[in-house]
């Protein structure tokens, strides 16, 4: 389960931003995973909630933007979106291409920072 | 209470293994190595096909040398071996693919820059090393008949990624009932226009012409003396 290398990653290099950044912790961060990038959602997130602990992510939201894929049609003179990942060919012409555009993306694109640590949030009124 | 802050970041997750890769590519394409990447599923027959390839070589007069990946055990480096050449293995422990620094580390001390060919034989899994550079200049795709001509339409970011692929136990294709061409058809729908050799460790079939192969792409990356062209990961 590759996941779990990839979460460790995740939580290193946003801990890192969140102390560079001179953040208490990480209220969410958002990554951006191609489909061609063989990375499971549910496998990532139990991967995430493993690594996060003790760190600047422990109550962070884990948001997942997914790429889809497209490639350079030559015929057409445009890159298109393929529906699947079975077909490397043009949807519309159905000319075949091996120059892929998008897809592969395995990146951190945000972190949404807060400056006071999540024990010093205001407490709900007393009743 | 102050609002969150946004923090653009857009950076790869896998940004120290891609940068250690890229360092590590370049050096061996200065240096005149062409490094491949040998990606497959357990079984397929990685070994064996290496085993051939690397004694092949060596009887040709080049200079080669291989790491093998495997979660325990050394048996493949051993059996690598039998070729004559020098291999070593890599033991993950666990991990189902092997990282670039896992590579370097199990470089040390060997003089690779004298190499003509190194040969890195990941762990056996079709989905784990797709993301992972290890400093290859070509990734190798192999696919066995005894696994089924669809495999690549089942694994098509691992196949995606790959720059050649060789079917292997070709000798056992018959036994099989092997649909070459829906094989061929699969992969050139998940990869268009990637060489693909038809191979037997057992027979020898196909191995010159892989060699073959071989010898052009090292004579390729002797001519660009810049980083070879490849796939991004």
């Amino acid at each position: 389960m590759h996941e779990l290398s990839i979460a460790s990653r995740v939580v290193e290099l946003a801990s890192e931003q969140c102390r560079d950044a001179g953040a208490a912790r990480a209220v969410a961060v958002t990554l951006r995973i191609g489909r061609l990038a063989c990375v499971h959602d549910d496998a990532l997130r139990f991967s995430f909630e493993i690594v996060r602990e003790g760190t600047p992510l422990a109550e962070a939201e884990l948001r997942i933007v997914h790429v889809p894929v497209t490639i350079w049609c030559a015929a057409c003179a445009r890159e298109v979106e393929l529906p699947g990942i079975q077909r490397f060919a043009c949807p519309a012409c159905g000319t075949p291409s091996g120059d892929v555009r998008a897809g592969r993306e395995l990146d951190l694109e945000s972190i949404e920072l807060a400056d006071e640590p999540a024990a010093a949030l205001p407490m709900e009124p007393a009743p | 209470m102050t609002a969150p802050r946004i923090l653009e970041v857009r950076t790869q997750i896998l940004k120290k293994n891609d940068e250690l890769a890229r360092e590590m590519r370049r050096d061996f394409e200065r240096a005149g190595v062409l490094v491949m990447n040998l990606v497959s599923s357990p079984g397929t027959g990685k070994t064996a096909f290496l085993r051939e390839t690397l004694a092949r070589l060596t009887a040709r007069g080049e200079p080669v040398a291989a790491v093998v990946g495997d979660l325990e055990t050394d048996n493949d480096a051993r059996r690598l071996a039998e070729s004559g050449a020098p291999v070593r293995q890599i033991m993950t422990h666990g991990l189902c693919h092997l990282e670039a620094d896992m590579v370097q580390r199990h470089l040390e001390g060997w003089d690779v820059a004298s190499l003509h060919y190194l040969f890195i034989e990941n762990v056996g899994n079709l989905v784990c090393p797709t993301s992972w550079d290890l400093g290859e200049s070509v990734r190798l795709a192999l696919l066995s008949v005894t696994e089924g001509e669809d495999k690549p339409l089942k694994y098509p970011g691992l196949f995606n990624t790959a720059d050649v692929a060789a079917i292997t136990k070709i000798d056992l294709a018959e036994a099989c009932d092997f649909d070459r061409s829906l094989a061929l058809a699969n992969i050139a729908a998940v990869r268009p226009g990637m060489r693909v050799f038809e191979t037997s460790a057992k027979t020898g079939a196909g191995l010159d012409a892989w060699l073959d192969h071989l010898a052009e792409r090292r004579a390729a990356l002797m001519g660009s003396h810049e980083p070879a062209a490849t796939s991004p990961r």
